[in-house]
Order: C-alpha cells, then structure tokens, then sequence
C-alpha cells in the first residue's frame, strides 16, 4: 500500500521533472535571486518589509522597483520615483503591440497582460509554443519575484551582492541567447544593431528607460538599411539549428495564419524559423 | 505617500502593458506597420541586451559583464543549449570578479 503511493509519488515527481520546463524555470529562479537583493535593498532603504512583496505583486516589473526603492530610500520625493518607474516600464508599450496573440479573450487578457515582461515576451516571440511558454514564464515571475523580496526582506543585510555570482550577466544573456535565432537574419539584425547602438550612446544623456525607446529610431532607417535585401525572400534560409524548413518558402504566400515579420520572429503558434530553432532546444 | 506611490506606478504600468494588445485588437494596423511593430520587438531586445550588458546608471558596467555576456552569446551562436549558455555566461562574469 505504501509502496504503491510511494511509487506513485515518485512518478509524478519524474512526470513533473520531465514536463517542467527547464529554460523557463532557470530564468525564473535568475529572477527570484535577484529579487532576494531587491528585498534587502528595500528594507534597507527603511521601507517596511511586505512593501517590497506587494509592490513586486502589483507592479511586477524589476528593474522600476530597483529604480523607485533606490530614489526614495535615497530621500527623493515619491512622484520622481513613480516618473522614473514608468519611463523604465514605458517599453511595454511596443511589447504589447508587438506581442503575438497569446493572451485569449475575456479576463485572461486582463491577467495576461500584467505578466508582460522582458522575459515572457522573448518567449513568446521566439517558441513555437508562444502562448504556453508567455503564461508560463509570466507565472513563473508572478511567483518568483515577490517570494524572492519577501526572502530578502527577511534576511536583510544578510543577502550579499548577487553581482558577485554574475548574476547581471545573466539577464543579457538571457535575452542574447534567445533573440540570436532571429538575429541571424540580415534584414532583422542590421536594424537591431543599430538600434542598440543608439540605445547605448544614449545612455550618458537619457534618462532611464528612454534610451530603450530611442533605439526604435533605427526602424527609420529601415529602408536604407535593407536596401539590396529587397528581393530576399526571408524565409527562404535555413533554420537556426540546420533544419531546412518545413514551410514552402516565402511566408507571405502561405495562406495559414502563420506571419513572419521581418525581423524574423515567429507569429501565432507558427512553426517559423526561429520558432523551430527555440522550440526544439527548448525542451531539450 | 509612499504606498500611493507605489499603487500609482502599479496602476500605470499596468495601463502601459495593456494599451499595446488593445491597440493591436482595436485597431487594423496596414500590414507596412504590422512588419514595422513585429520588427520593433527585435530591435527593443536587442538594445535592451546592449544597454544591460555594457551600462550601469549612466556610466559603463565593469568589464567582467560585457565579457559574460559575450562569452554567452558566442555560445548561443554556436547553438549550444540554452542553459549552458545563461549559466557560462554568469560563470565567466563571477570568475573574472573574484581575480
């Protein structure tokens, strides 16, 4: 009898390892050790320690609660600290429009968009399977984020610099290994390039968060920059991991709901190239 | 005070992430400006990668995590798993910190 559910247990240990998704949940676990230093920071700063739980609830956007914690707890006035949160969040704008359809209808959408950050959209952008990989992720932040604040309220002045593990290369890279697929696209990679040079010559003169919005900019330049590109047909490549594609070429003919921008990332539950690239390793 | 301020930055984030979906549903964008948005997204990423990679405030990050996330992206490129690829990345970015 015991030995039974024990077995049981066991089994749905071994279905839950094997249907976790690993990608996502070492993303996940990156943002709740950050969030552990965030908590400290902000009980530091003399704010109460459910403050940094709440605010990583409601607010659920890292960077802005890093910037507003460290305006206050550095004695500037509260409507500064909101001014510069939302100029840091302002680049969920253009997530939201460029995000595929992954959110559903009705009240899913209203919880679905808080869960918009940087890393369920990259995800979202990149996996074939947008949609669960969006609400995934997006979850997986929901819960990791406020857990790691309340940790690191808790443990206060306890926490040590998670720089110190490298911790700040890890969301660049994050985004880098993810978006890689579709950068190896000219038409995608030349305005990208440009983009985020602006966006780091910016940084000195900008207030943050606007430099990230400037880099939009280079989608100006877009013409110029795939002039000779013109005729390419951009699916007509191969797939980041060597699979020649399943698709008959040129996704502009192909009459399913499947869409590729130019920048190459995949629309709706496509099996495009980069799609088919993340997707695959994704699971791995 | 500080918890409206607080409310206040949830609540216009909020509004920031929800003004793009509905605008996509509300309004029919020309396919010129729908290639433009879905181009929009790689070209944010990418800057977004380029700004946490090589700034910290309004000056340069430490050459320990340009040299991170460097090491992470020619793995990415050279398609290795994904999380080889983040884990070397912050590998490499500790080790040079503790030189």
């Amino acid at each position: 009898m015991t030995n039974t559910r024990e077995s049981f247990i066991l089994d749905y240990v071994r279905s839950i390892w094997r249907t976790v998704d690993r990608d996502i949940a070492l993303v996940c676990l990156a943002v709740g050790v950050t969030s552990v230093s965030y908590g400290a920071i902000a009980v530091a700063s003399g704010l109460p320690f459910w403050f940094p739980v709440v605010m990583g609830t409601l607010v659920l956007a890292g960077s802005s609660e890093f910037l507003f914690v460290g305006i206050v707890g550095a004695g500037g006035s509260p409507i500064a600290a909101v001014l510069a949160g939302l100029l840091v969040n302002s680049r969920h704008l253009p997530y939201g429009l460029a995000l595929p359809d992954v959110l559903g209808g009705g009240w899913r959408r209203w919880l679905g968009v808080h869960l918009m950050n940087d890393e369920s959209v990259v995800f979202a952008l990149t996996r074939k399977d947008a949609a669960r990989s969006y609400w995934t992720c997006g979850f997986g932040i929901l819960l990791c984020w406020p857990l790691g604040a309340l940790l690191g309220a808790g443990l206060g002045s306890a926490v040590s610099d998670p720089n110190t593990f490298g911790l700040d290369a890890m969301f660049p890279a994050v985004i880098l290994a993810l978006i890689l697929p579709s950068l190896r696209d000219t038409r995608a990679r030349r305005p990208a390039l440009l983009g985020a040079v602006i966006a780091v010559a910016c940084v000195p003169v900008l207030p943050v968060g606007l430099p990230l919005l400037a880099s939009l900019a280079a989608l100006a330049a877009l013409p110029l920059l795939n002039r000779g590109l013109r005729t390419e047909a951009p699916t007509a490549e191969q797939g980041p991991t060597g699979v020649v594609e399943q698709e008959p070429q040129g996704s502009a003919g192909v009459a399913e709901q499947e869409r590729q921008g130019p920048a190459g990332v995949v629309e709706r539950e496509g099996r495009g190239r980069a799609g088919a690239g993340m997707g695959e390793r994704g699971q791995a | 005070m500080i918890v409206v301020a607080m409310l206040a930055l949830a609540a216009g984030t909020y509004l920031i992430r929800l003004a793009g979906p509905l605008l996509r549903t509300r309004i029919t964008f020309p396919p010129g400006a729908e290639k433009l948005l879905d181009a929009s997204a790689v070209v944010l990423l990418t800057a977004l990668v380029a700004v946490t990679a090589l700034t910290e405030g309004d000056g340069a990050a430490d050459a320990a995590r340009p040299a991170g996330v460097l090491v992470g992206g020619v793995l990415a490129w050279r398609k290795a798993p994904f999380m080889a690829t983040v884990l070397a990345a912050a590998a490499t970015t500790a080790v040079l910190r503790l030189l």
